[in-house]
Parts: structure tokens; sequence; C-alpha cells
């Protein structure tokens, strides 16, 4: 349990200054930024205090907004995707999550995209409508999302893949 | 009274959820209009530590053509020294502090974080109020405006940049004194808009567009940008023209902050107190 919290904390931590640092600074062609900092909030240990995840996923959330200067937008989406996980979750792996003992290294490569997947695209979607808050720039925030959502999720499949510590 | 505290304690999750859904969401709003986005920016001692410390370590992959700029600029004051003010016929002279007789003071700044992906960007500069440096001072380069500081911290500074929806700045044409605002509406990072020109404006591709006078925050003339394009408004009143800054906003470094000051008195003389 301490070494899951350690663990945790360094993430957190790693993350962020990934994002602020790295990922912020990408601009594939010209516009397009991922934002894999959000693997924190999927990967969290699922049997974990909801009230203590939802609080951390404000932080995070905040943290990077501190460093990108967009106000609460971050802080917004990734509250909003916290709560939202375990539906999502049930959604995604089914039967497994029922019992409460899913752990991400062990789970299906397809569940584990599609969790990513729907997740990814609505932590983008309030992020961009958000950050341009006008609702005749539909189209642009539409491509926005679409772009960010396919970078991040090959950067966040190769991450979970390349640090998973799985037992062979 | 007992059942309100069950009903908390049941739903303490969503209603977490929705308290801090709407902290961010008001944290948002508030930063979308301008001037009062106090809490969440990056010019604090935490952030703007860490960015310059980063910055630290990449200058060095961009020393070579920083170089090249200060040199070129260094080539174009020589230039000005040995010609004397008035056979130079680019605005670079109107930055020269003397010809003001020291109406502004100059100083210069370093760019620690440029963001130009979103739809409201910011750049972090690091002076701040130790060094005198305020809000509404101008920000530019040697070769045309960066943007206006919104925002400042004890050792580092916020810059609205041009490339900000927010942002709204008085320029004109360099050939006639037909004023317009430089908006900007986050399609390319390579073009911003100039409104509000009227229609008998002598517009022309490849025309200089410098900033106006009539701003307290930029001196008159300092270079934004080449006419890329232009059409007339559905109005039919105004052109909106499309323009190429001089400045590469994706690659700044050094940078100049420029305080007017007078700017203090011409804000009293045009907002009277009223008794």
């Amino acid at each position: 349990m301490n070494s899951l919290n350690i663990n945790s904390i360094i993430r957190f931590v790693v993350l962020v200054l990934a994002q602020a640092l790295i990922f912020n600074h990408i601009n594939f062609m010209d516009s397009v930024n991922p934002y894999p900092y959000i693997l924190f909030i999927l990967l969290f240990p699922v049997n974990n205090n909801r009230t203590l995840f939802i609080f951390l996923s404000f932080m995070l959330g905040l943290f990077v907004d501190l460093f990108s200067d967009s106000g609460g937008v971050h802080a917004a989406a990734c509250v909003t995707i916290a709560f939202a996980r375990p539906p999502i979750l049930k959604f995604a792996f089914g039967m497994v999550y029922e019992h409460q003992n899913i752990k991400f290294n062990n789970t299906e490569f397809g569940n584990r995209v599609i969790y990513f997947l729907i997740l990814i695209i609505l932590h983008h979607l309030i992020i961009f409508s958000l950050e341009v808050f006008n609702i005749s720039n539909i189209l642009l925030v539409l491509k926005k999302t679409l772009f960010s959502s396919v970078f991040t999720l090959i950067l966040c499949i190769l991450i979970s893949v390349l640090f998973s510590n799985r037992q062979r | 009274m007992q059942q309100i505290i069950n009903f908390v304690i049941r739903n303490k999750t969503s209603l977490l959820f929705l308290l801090l859904f709407f902290v961010s969401i008001a944290l948002t709003i508030q930063s979308h209009s301008y001037h009062k986005s106090k809490f969440i920016n990056s010019a604090n001692f935490f952030t703007g530590g860490i960015y310059e410390s980063a910055s630290n370590v990449s200058n060095y992959f961009d020393l070579k053509t920083q170089n090249e700029i200060l040199v070129e600029e260094n080539n174009k004051l020589r230039s000005l020294i040995l010609n004397g003010i008035d056979s130079m016929d680019t605005s670079i002279s109107k930055i020269d502090s003397t010809s003001y007789n020291g109406r502004y003071k100059i100083q210069t700044a370093k760019v620690i974080n440029n963001n130009y992906t979103s739809s409201k960007n910011y750049l972090t500069i690091n002076k701040g109020e130790k060094h005198g440096v305020t809000e509404d001072l101008a920000v530019i380069t040697s070769k045309g405006i960066v943007g206006i500081i919104d925002n400042t911290s004890n050792g580092y500074a916020r810059v609205l940049s041009i490339l900000n929806t927010k942002s709204r700045i008085n320029a004109q044409l360099q050939s006639s004194n037909h004023i317009g605002s430089l908006v900007w509406n986050a399609k390319s990072s390579a073009m911003v808009q100039l409104t509000d020109i009227s229609k008998f404006a002598p517009v022309k591709q490849g025309d200089t567009i410098v900033t106006g006078g009539q701003s307290s925050i930029f001196p008159q003339g300092i270079p934004i940008g080449l006419v890329e394009d232009f059409i007339l408004d559905i109005s039919g009143d105004t052109y909106t023209i499309n323009v190429k800054p001089f400045n590469d906003m994706t690659n700044l470094s050094h940078t100049y902050i420029i305080e007017n000051l007078d700017a203090q008195e011409i804000k009293q003389l045009e907002n009277p107190v009223n008794e």
C-alpha cells in the first residue's frame, strides 16, 4: 500500500513536468499537442478512495493549467473524466471490473485501447471547447480534438507498454 | 437534519465533483476576460523557476540562430550610427530611445516559456517586479512586436502574445495614417489580422504594418508585418487584412521591454476624475 502511494506521487510529478516541459512544446504540424499526463488518471488503481481520486485529478489538472496558462481548462476536464471513469471501466472491461480485482497490466490489449480512447476523447473535447469557448468555432474544436486524441492515444499506449512491469 | 447529512454523505463524490468542476469553470471564465486571470498563471515563483532552469538547458540548442539575429541587429544599429539617423529608412530607428528624448525606458528580457498552439497564448519572461516591470508594458524584439505584459510576479512576467484572441493592439499602415486593430483569429500562428481599416486606405500587397501612435503602450512605428492579402468586410466599409508578422513567433529568445514614462500622464488626461 505504501509503495503504491509513493509510486502515485512520483507518477504525478513526472507526468506534470513532462507535460509542461516536453509535450506542450511538441507542436506537431504547427498546432497539434498531445496530453499524455492524463495517464495518471487512466492508470490510477481502481480499488481506491473515490473522493481522494477526484481531488487528486483536480490537482493534476490545476498544475498543468498553472504551467500552460489556461485558467481552469485542464482541471475541469480532469475532474470530469475522473468522475466518469467507473461507468467507462465497466463498459470497457465488463465482468473483470465488477470483481474489483482489475490490474491494468493484465487486461486485454483491445479492451485497454477502448478504455483509453473513450476517456481521452472526452477529456480533449472538454479542454478544447472550454479553451476556444466559442460555439461558432465548433469545427476548430472538433478538428483539434480529433488530431490531439490520436496523438495522445498513441503516446499513452506506448508509455503504458514501455513502463509496464509485467511478470513473464 | 439527519436526512440532509445522510444525503451529503451518500453523495459526497458527486458533490465534490460538482464543486471542483464549478471551481475550474469559474477559473476558466475568469481567464477569458482581460486582466483578470490573477491566480492561475505561469508567472509565479514556482512555475517561473522551473521554466527558467529548463530554458537554461535548452538555450544551448538555439545559440546559433539567436546569435545571427543579434548580429543582424547590431549591423542595423551600426549602420544607423555611421550613416546618421536621417538616411535610415527602416522603422527600426524609431525604437532607438534617444530619438524620443528619453520618453521610453528599455530593458532586455529573455523568453523562458513560449506557447503558440492554443487560442490563448502567453509567453513567460525572466524579468519581474524587482526589475521594475509592471503590467501594460510593451514587449518587442529587434524585428517586431511580441505582445503586452499582463501579469507580473517578483521575478517573472507573463506576456499576452499577439497570438491570443484577447489581444487587441492599435496598428496602422506605414504609408498612410489609417488606423485599425490588430487581432488574431486563431487559425494559423504565421498570420494575424488587422481589422477596421477604412476602405479609403490605399492598401497593397506587401505593404508594411506598424504600431499606431494611439496607444500609450507601444511607441508609434514599431514594425509588425507585411500585408499578405485583404478583403472588404461584408458591411463594405472596412478592410480585414491578413498580416504576416516579421517575427517568427515560434522562435523567440531575446526581447526588449519598453516602458512609456508618460503613460500615467496620458491615462490621467484621458480619464479625468469625475467630481
